[in-house]
């Protein structure tokens, strides 16, 4: 009976948990934002303003959901789904503790990569399916930075792949107790961070929903719950990338006293600010800056990260 | 159960790969490809072979159809227009000859080609040695040549494409 229940409650339960924790995200990150801009962020709402989120979500639930006449409907409705789908089941595959993971794949890793890659279809087609000219810009921009940094992206995670030896993620964090991957994959790990702002399009690599130059990028013409869907789709994409860096370069739910899942979450939630903190602070990049500084820097440093790692593990062994 | 699911994904992999064909939109031909791809890796999966699915997803479902659909978004194409064909006989002969080299071809296929048979579909469950190891051993040991034939291919395209672009400035 309880082997029954048991996965059915770890399935609900991460699923609760990562809606409800996107969902804070807003909050925190406006609050965090106001925090270091030196202003206040939302407040009024409930205690520290912590309800302003669930008014947020009454008043996109209750907004009209507005599908133009000039886009290809059917498209239209499945873009925003795609993203938070494909962001979903890449938690899947993510150790929380020892005991708390949907499934360990023996791919794990190259699962969460698929997952990512199909996700560059929500944008690109909810650009294409808008029917507007700013839409496509930004859809066409997004397709072409994740395709871009998605290739180094997988590349800067093989080294962690070698050390471990397998690309169960299970596997992976079990391999870091002596050590973090963190200091033998030092390049590693800054290039998927880089990676993974650029996956996540959040700022500085947010051109493809730039607000100045592209009204609102590839979900300008969505309202209500689809735009939802792209906002909830990017908030997990950032939990994402924190949890994935958690895992495989931090050590996952390792550490001494606290319990596993403590330490999962503090490490996460550790990178969340980073997220957060990076767009306060930077500014916009140009896009050939952009994909430039992805295939001629990023590129040949993470294929350098690679030979070297390889070299010295065929050296240890 | 392994056979619902195999007939399942074959009929999912069949039809799209016929709207892909007969749709006259390209980007729903791009669309139903991409969904092609995704029944082709689960029909990997149900063969365990976990990392060709995977590899399947990553580069045909995640990359080369992004540039498809780069390519159909970018000219703005909205729909195939063919030039009118006044002859019918045309269309009989290559129907037929499609139907002749089905019956023809396949059962060749069936009956030369290893393992062909349906009960391949059940690989061997007790494997202890994950699939993508074996296929890297198999790859860098007996296999080495090819493989590095293969490699050199691929340098040359970029190298190719890198002197075609810089041509232009």
């Amino acid at each position: 009976m309880l082997s029954v229940i048991e996965p059915i409650v770890v399935c609900v339960g991460v699923l609760v948990a990562l809606l409800a924790l996107a969902a804070g995200l807003v909050w925190l990150e406006r609050r965090l934002l106001g925090l270091w801009q030196d202003r206040y962020g939302p407040n009024r709402v409930g205690p520290f303003g912590l309800l302003q989120v669930l008014a947020d979500m009454i008043k996109m639930l209750t907004k009209e959901d507005w599908i133009p006449p000039f886009a290809d409907k059917p498209i239209f409705v499945i873009a925003p789904a795609v993203i938070v789908f494909t962001v979903l089941m890449s938690f899947a595959v993510i150790p929380f503790t020892p005991h708390i993971q949907v499934v360990d794949l023996n791919i794990g890793l190259l699962f969460v990569l698929a997952m990512s890659s199909l996700g560059v279809y929500s944008v690109a087609l909810g650009g294409w399916a808008s029917n507007n000219k700013y839409a496509l810009l930004g859809g066409l921009r997004a397709a072409a930075q994740m395709l871009s940094y998605e290739v180094f992206m997988g590349l800067s995670l093989m080294g962690v792949v070698m050390l471990a030896g397998s690309f169960s993620l299970r596997a992976i964090v079990e391999a870091q107790q002596g050590l973090w991957f963190c200091v033998p994959q030092f390049p590693g790990l800054v290039i998927f961070f880089v990676a993974g702002l650029a996956e996540a399009r959040r700022i500085p690599f947010d051109l493809p929903e730039a607000e100045t130059e592209l009204v609102a990028g590839y979900h300008t013409e969505y309202s209500g719950m689809k735009f939802g869907m792209f906002f909830v789709g990017e908030y997990l994409g950032i939990v994402l990338v924190s949890a994935l860096t958690t895992v495989l370069f931090f050590g996952g739910w390792l550490g001494p006293v606290l319990p596993p899942l403590v330490w999962f979450f503090l490490k996460t939630f550790f990178f969340i600010c980073l997220f957060i903190l990076i767009r306060g602070t930077f500014p916009r990049l140009r896009y050939d800056q952009l994909l430039a500084f992805g295939w001629k820097v990023m590129l040949p440093l993470a294929l350098l990260n690679l030979v070297v790692t390889g070299g010295i593990v065929l050296a240890k062994s | 159960m392994k056979e619902v699911i195999f007939y399942a994904l074959g009929a999912i992999t069949l039809v799209s790969a016929f709207l892909v064909i007969f749709l006259r939109r390209p980007i729903h031909n791009v669309l139903f490809m991409i969904t092609t791809m995704i029944g082709l890796a689960g029909l990997f999966l149900t063969l365990q072979a976990e990392f060709v699915a995977m590899v399947q997803l990553i580069v045909y479902a995640g990359a080369v159809m992004v540039l498809f659909l780069f390519v159909v978004t970018l000219l703005n194409l909205d729909e195939i227009q063919l030039p009118p064909d006044s002859s019918t006989i045309r269309w009989w002969v290559g129907a037929g000859f499609a139907i002749a080299v089905a019956i023809l071809i396949f059962p060749a296929l069936v009956a030369f080609l290893p393992g062909a048979e349906p009960k391949s579909l059940t690989a061997d469950p007790t494997a202890t040695v994950s699939n993508t190891a074996i296929i890297a051993k198999e790859l860098f040991t007996t296999y080495l040549l090819p493989f590095e034939i293969a490699s050199v291919l691929l340098l040359a395209a970029i190298i190719g494409s890198v002197v075609l672009v810089k041509k232009k400035y």
